[in-house]
C-alpha cells in the first residue's frame, strides 16, 4: 500500500493550507512541506530496493472491467524523477514562502501546489497508462491554476489559458495514442505493456500511436513548434516557474518517452520524429534565448533548449544516449532551478527582471551572485560542474550519429546548440551581474533573507558536488534510472576527463570560442537579429484560436438564431436521417409475431381518435376547439390503455388529463383565442411534409417493435414472480413503481414538486408589483352572466366528499388493484378544483387551510422517512416490508411500507397540482 | 390490432411535430402534449400488446401483461403536466412582460 499512500500524501496535503493559512503563513508552509518530507521519506525508504535493480508494486483494482486499475510501481526512473519533485518540491516550498508577499493568498498558492505536486508524483508511480493519463491530465488542470495563480495580471490568465490550450490538446491525443497501445499489448498495465516491444512495433497501429503519444510528450515538454506556451507561462510567480519549468511539468514529457522507451524507441521512426525534432528544438531555442531580455524569459527559453537535448537523446534510441538523458534530467533539473529561483530573487529585489536595467549585481547581492555564478556555468557546461558532464555526454553521443547517412549535421546542430547555449549563459551573466554599478534600479537591491536564497544555495552545491563525484553521488541512480529506461542493465561511467582523442572534448572548446565570440559581437548581432521581421507565436495561436471560435459561433448562431422552430426542424431532420441510415445500412426482417385480431369496437375508437388528432391540428388556431379536441384524444387514448390491459395507465391519464384541460383553458383566460396565421404557404407545406415522414419513421417503428420478441427476456418475470411474495402485493405495476423501482419514483416526486415550486415562483414574479405587464388581457368574465351559477356550486359541493371517497378507496386498494398513490392525488385534486371553478377562488381558498408548500415538503418528507427507515432494519435505502395485522372487530389486513412511500406520493401529486392550478387561478384574479 | 396502434402513434407523432413547429406558443404546447400522448404510448406498446391480461397477479389469470413499461409510462404521465404545466405560465409570462405569443427571439425573417 505504501505507493498508493505516497502518491496520496501530496492531495492530502493539498487539502490543508486553506485551513492552516489561518494559524499564519508558517504553519501553513510547515503543513504542506510536512506532508512532501513525509512522502519523500516514504521514497527514500524504498530507494535501497529499487537501486538493487527491484520494482515496487501496489496493485488496487478499481475498475477491472475497463483494465483501469490504481496500480503504482517504482522503478529507478520512477525514483529519479520522485526524487526530483519531491525534493525540489520542498524547496519550492520554503521558497515560495518567503517569496509570496502579503497581499497573495498563500493558502491558494499551497494547495494548487500540493495538487500540482500529487499529479506529477500520480504520472511517475502510475502502473497502469489509464491512470498515467487521468494525472496527466491533472498536471494540465493544477498547472493552469497556478500559471495563472495572479489572477489580476492580464498575462497570467492568458498564458495560464494557452498552457492550458496546448498541454490540454495534446493531452488529447495522447489519450487516444495510449488507448492504441493498450489495445495492440492487451493490457493497459505498463509493466505488460512494456514487455510487448516485438508485437508493438509490428503492429500497423504503431505509427498512429507514436505520433500520437508524442503529440502529448511534445507539447508537455514544450518542443518546436509546440514550444511557445512556455515563455508566456512565465508570467507566473515565479516559485511555479521554477518548480513547473525546470524539474516537473515539462519533464513529464520526457518521462514519458523514458517510460516507453523499451517498447517505442529504435525504430526509425521515432529517431527520424524524436531526434531531429530534439535538435532543431535545441538550437532553436538557444538563439532565441540569445536575443531576450527578461530574465526569465531567457531561462524559459533556454528551458525549451535544455529539453530539446534531452529529446534529442532520448531520440536517439541507444544506450549511452539513454544513460546521457537521464543524467541531463538530473542536472538540468539542479541548476535551472537554482537559476529560476535567483532570476526570482533579483525581481524580489531589485523591482525589474530587464536584464538592460541590471548589471553590477555582483558587488550589491554577492550571495545571489555565487549562487547565480555556479548554476549559470553548470548551464554553459563548464567543468567540473554537473552541467559539463552531461553536456559531453550529449556531444559525444551526437558525434556518433548519422542522420539519414550523413555524419556530420548532427553533430554540427549539436555544437551550435552548445555554443549558442554558452552565448545566453555568458550573457545572463556578463549583462546582468558584472559590469559597474548603476545608480538607476527601480529598486536599490541588496540580497535577500536566509530564507529566499537557501534553496537555490542548496542546489548549487549539488551542481558543484555532483560534477566532482559524479559517481559517488549520481551513479547509482543514473544507474537505475537508465536500465529502467532501456530495460536492460545498465553501468554509467561518469568522467571529468576522457582523453584528447574525444571528440566531444574539441566541440566544447570550439562551443566557448563561439560564446565569447557573441558575447563580444552582442550588439551587432542584436541590430541584425531587431532588424529582421519573426513570426510572433502568440498572435497565430490568437488568430487560430479566434477563427475556432468563429467557426463555432458560426454553426451555433446556424443552428439556433433564435428561432424555435428552426433549431427543432435540425433535430428532427438529423434523427431522420441517422434512422434512415441505420435501416439503410442495417438488415432489417418482418417480425414473426402473431398479430393481435382486431375487434370492431376498439377499430371504432382508433376511427374516432384519428379523426380527433386530425381536428386538433387542422382546428389548432381556434384555441378553445383545439383545446377540446386535445381532451378527446387524452380520454380515447386512456380507453386505449384500458382495452390493452393498462388499467392503472388509464385511470392516470383520464385524470391528468381532466387537469390539464383545466389548466390549458385557465392559461386561455390570458393568451389571445386565436392564433394568427404567420408561416407561408410553402413553409406550411415543408413543416407537414417533415412532420408526416418523421409519423411515418415513428408508425413503421412502433410497428416492427411490436411484430417481434424482446431482444432479451424482460425482467418483468420477475416482477410479476416477486410481486406478491416480494413486495407484499397483487397489482405488479404498483409494487414496481412503489417497491422495485421505489427510487425511480422518489426522484420523480421530487421533480413534481420542484415543477410546482417553479410555477409558483412564475406566477409570483409576475403577479410581483415591480412586473410591468405589456399587456393586460380584456376582462372577459362576466360576459356569460353569473361565473359561479348556484347549481355548479352545490354539485361540485355534493361531489367533493365523494371524489375524496374514491380517492381514498383508491389509494387503499392500489397495491392489490389498480389505484394507488398517483391516481389518488389526482382524484384529490380533480374534487377540489371543482370548488374553484364552481364557487371561485375567493371562496375557496377561504375555506381551504392546507398549505399546498406544505402538502409537497410532506410528501417528500414521508417518503424520505420510509425510506431511510429502512436504514434502521439494516437494509438498503427502501428496502420495503410488510405484514398481516388482526384488530378485532375488523378483518386481517395487511400493512406494508411501501403504503406510507405511497403516502407520499400522493401528497406530493396532489400539493403539485394543486399548486400549479392554484397558481394560474391566482393570477387569473389578479388580472380581473 | 399493431396495425392500428402504430399507424395512431404515427399520427399523433406527425401532429405533435407538425404543431411544435408553429410559432406562437400555445400551439407549441399543444403539440408537445400530442407528442407526449405518442411518446407514452410507444414506451407502453414496448410491452407488447396482451388485451385482456391486465398485470394484476390472480390465481386464474390466463397470463400477464409486462408491468414494467406501464410503470414507466405511469410516472411519465404525470411529470408530462407537470412539464406543461411550466411551459404554460412561461407561455404567459412572455405574453404578460413582453406583449407578444411569438415563440422566437426574432421575427427569424419574414415567412
Amino acid at each position: 500500500m505504501t505507493l498508493a499512500l505516497i502518491a496520496a500524501l501530496p492531495f492530502l496535503g493539498a487539502l490543508f493550507p486553506g485551513l492552516t493559512i489561518r494559524a499564519g503563513k508558517n504553519t501553513c508552509a510547515a503543513v504542506s512541506a510536512a506532508f512532501t518530507a513525509t512522502a519523500l521519506l516514504l521514497i527514500l525508504l524504498q530507494a535501497p530496493a529499487v537501486l538493487r535493480g527491484e520494482v515496487i508494486q501496489t496493485r488496487v483494482d478499481w475498475l477491472p472491467q475497463l483494465g483501469l486499475n490504481a496500480n503504482f510501481m517504482l522503478d529507478g526512473l520512477g525514483l529519479l524523477f520522485s526524487l526530483l519533485i519531491l525534493g525540489i518540491g520542498l524547496l519550492i516550498i520554503l521558497y515560495a514562502r518567503f517569496y509570496l508577499t502579503a497581499t497573495d493568498p498563500m493558502g491558494r498558492f499551497y494547495s494548487y501546489l500540493m495538487l500540482f505536486q500529487g499529479a506529477m508524483l500520480g504520472i511517475v508511480l502510475s502502473d497502469n497508462i489509464l491512470l498515467l493519463l487521468v494525472f496527466w491530465e491533472m498536471t494540465s488542470l493544477s498547472s493552469f491554476l497556478l500559471i495563472g495563480y495572479w489572477k489580476h495580471l492580464p498575462e497570467g490568465r492568458q498564458g495560464a489559458r494557452m498552457a492550458l490550450a496546448v498541454t490540454g490538446s495534446g493531452g488529447l491525443a495522447m489519450i487516444a495514442g495510449a488507448l492504441m497501445l493498450g489495445h495492440i499489448a492487451g493490457s493497459y498495465d505498463l509493466s505488460v505493456i512494456l514487455t510487448q516491444k516485438t508485437a508493438i512495433q509490428a503492429s500497423p497501429l504503431y505509427l498512429p500511436a507514436l505520433i500520437l503519444i508524442l503529440l502529448g510528450a511534445f507539447t508537455k515538454s514544450a518542443q518546436f513548434p509546440f514550444h511557445f506556451w512556455l515563455p508566456h507561462a512565465m508570467a507566473a510567480p515565479t516559485p511555479v516557474s521554477a518548480y513547473l519549468h525546470s524539474a516537473t511539468m515539462v519533464k513529464a514529457g520526457l518521462f514519458l518517452m523514458a517510460r516507453l522507451w523499451p517498447v517505442m524507441a529504435g525504430t526509425d521512426a521515432w529517431f527520424l520524429i524524436v531526434a531531429t525534432t530534439g535538435l532543431l528544438t535545441m538550437a532553436f531555442a538557444a538563439k532565441v534565448a540569445l536575443f531576450k531580455d527578461d530574465l526569465k524569459a531567457i531561462l524559459a527559453y533556454s528551458t525549451v533548449s535544455h529539453l530539446g537535448l534531452i529529446t534529442f537523446l532520448l531520440g536517439l534510441g541507444t544506450k549511452a544516449g539513454a544513460i546521457a538523458a537521464v543524467f541531463h534530467i538530473l542536472c538540468h533539473a539542479s541548476f535551472k532551478a537554482a537559476l529560476f529561483m535567483t532570476a526570482g530573487i533579483v525581481d524580489h529585489e531589485a523591482h525589474t527582471r530587464d536584464i538592460r536595467r541590471l548589471g553590477g549585481l555582483r558587488h550589491l547581492m554577492p550571495i545571489t551572485f555565487a549562487i547565480a555564478l555556479i548554476a549559470t556555468l553548470s548551464m554553459a557546461g563548464v567543468p567540473p560542474l554537473n552541467g559539463f558532464l552531461s553536456k559531453e555526454m550529449m556531444l559525444e553521443a551526437a558525434a556518433h550519429t548519422h542522420w539519414l547517412g550523413n555524419g556530420w549535421l548532427v553533430p554540427l546542430f549539436a555544437t551550435l546548440g552548445a555554443l549558442l547555449s554558452v552565448g545566453y549563459c555568458l550573457r545572463f551573466l556578463v549583462q546582468g551581474f558584472l559590469g559597474p554599478v548603476r545608480g538607476d534600479y527601480p529598486h536599490r537591491p541588496h540580497d535577500p533573507g536566509f530564507g529566499l536564497w537557501l534553496s537555490p544555495a542548496v542546489l548549487a552545491v549539488i551542481v558543484v558536488a555532483m560534477g566532482l563525484l559524479p559517481m559517488t553521488i549520481a551513479g547509482g541512480l543514473v544507474d537505475a534510472a537508465a536500465s529502467a529506461t532501456t530495460g536492460a542493465p545498465v553501468h554509467a561511467k561518469i568522467a571529468l576527463w576522457h582523453g584528447l582523442e574525444s571528440p566531444a572534448l574539441w566541440m566544447s572548446f570550439i562551443a566557448f570560442g563561439g560564446g565569447f565570440v557573441i558575447l563580444g559581437s552582442y550588439a551587432r548581432l542584436r541590430a541584425l537579429w531587431d532588424g529582421f521581421p519573426r513570426p510572433e507565436a502568440k498572435q497565430m495561436f490568437d488568430a487560430g484560436l479566434g477563427a475556432l471560435t468563429r467557426l463555432a459561433g458560426w454553426i451555433t448562431d446556424g443552428l439556433h438564431n433564435g428561432v424555435l422552430a428552426r433549431g427543432f426542424a435540425v433535430a428532427v431532420v438529423t434523427i431522420l436521417a441517422l434512422a434512415g441510415y441505420g435501416f439503410l445500412t442495417g438488415t432489417y426482417a418482418p417480425g414473426l409475431r402473431a398479430a393481435t385480431p382486431i375487434e370492431i369496437y376498439p377499430a371504432l375508437i382508433w376511427l374516432i381518435l384519428v379523426a380527433a388528432v386530425t381536428a386538433t391540428v387542422r382546428l389548432h388556431r381556434q384555441r378553445v376547439l383545439s383545446i377540446l379536441m386535445l381532451g378527446i384524444v387524452g380520454l380515447l387514448v386512456s380507453v386505449a390503455f384500458a382495452y390493452l390491459a393498462a388499467p392503472d395507465l388509464a385511470l392516470t391519464q383520464i385524470t391528468v388529463e381532466v387537469v390539464t384541460v383545466v389548466l390549458l383553458m385557465l392559461a386561455l383566460n390570458f393568451l389571445p383565442q386565436w392564433t394568427p396565421r404567420q408561416s407561408s404557404t410553402a413553409r406550411h407545406w415543408r413543416d407537414g411534409i417533415l412532420s408526416g415522414v418523421a409519423g411515418l419513421a415513428v408508425a413503421g417503428l412502433a410497428y416492427a417493435m411490436m411484430m417481434r420478441d424482446a431482444a432479451f427476456d424482460p425482467i418483468s418475470a420477475f416482477h410479476l414472480a416477486q410481486s406478491k411474495p416480494g413486495a407484499g402485493g397483487y397489482n405488479a405495476v404498483n409494487t414496481i413503481i412503489v417497491d422495485f423501482r421505489g427510487y425511480d419514483t422518489y426522484g420523480e416526486i421530487v421533480v413534481l414538486g420542484v415543477a410546482a415550486l417553479l410555477i409558483f415562483a412564475l406566477a409570483e414574479m409576475l403577479m410581483a408589483p415591480e412586473t410591468r405587464w405589456a399587456k393586460h388581457p380584456d376582462q372577459r368574465a362576466g360576459d356569460a352572466g353569473d361565473p359561479h351559477p348556484v347549481m355548479s356550486r352545490v354539485a361540485a359541493r355534493l361531489l367533493l366528499p365523494m371524489s375524496m371517497m374514491v380517492g381514498v378507496y383508491l389509494f387503499l386498494r392500489g397495491h392489490n388493484l389498480p389505484g394507488g398513490g398517483f391516481v389518488a392525488g389526482l382524484v384529490f385534486a380533480i374534487g377540489l378544483v371543482m370548488q374553484y371553478i364552481a364557487a371561485g377562488l375567493k371562496w375557496t381558498r377561504a375555506r381551504l387551510v392546507v398549505n399546498y408548500h406544505t402538502l409537497i415538503g410532506l410528501g417528500v418528507l414521508v417518503a424520505t422517512a420510509t425510506g431511510v427507515g429502512s436504514w434502521a432494519a439494516g437494509r438498503p435505502f427502501l428496502t420495503s416490508s410488510y405484514g398481516y395485522f388482526h384488530f378485532p372487530p375488523l378483518e386481517e389486513f395487511e400493512l406494508a411500507t411501501a403504503m406510507l412511500f405511497d403516502l407520499g406520493v400522493f401528497l406530493c401529486v396532489l400539493g403539485a397540482i394543486m399548486m400549479a392550478l392554484d397558481a394560474l387561478s391566482r393570477l387569473a384574479r389578479r388580472v380581473r | 390490432m399493431e396495425a392500428l396502434i402504430a399507424a395512431a402513434i404515427g399520427l399523433m407523432t406527425a401532429g405533435g411535430i407538425y404543431l411544435m413547429l408553429r410559432r406562437r406558443t400555445f400551439p407549441v404546447i399543444i403539440g408537445l402534449s400530442l407528442l407526449s400522448y405518442a411518446v407514452n404510448l410507444f414506451l407502453f406498446v414496448a410491452g407488447r400488446l396482451a388485451p385482456g391480461l391486465p398485470p394484476i397477479i390472480s390465481k386464474t389469470a390466463a397470463g400477464y401483461t409486462d408491468p414494467l413499461p406501464q410503470a414507466l409510462v405511469l410516472t411519465a404521465i404525470v411529470i408530462s403536466f407537470g412539464m406543461t404545466a411550466v411551459l404554460v405560465l412561461m407561455a404567459l409570462g412572455a405574453y404578460l412582460t413582453g406583449g407578444d405569443a411569438r415563440i422566437d427571439l426574432d421575427d427569424g425573417g419574414a415567412e
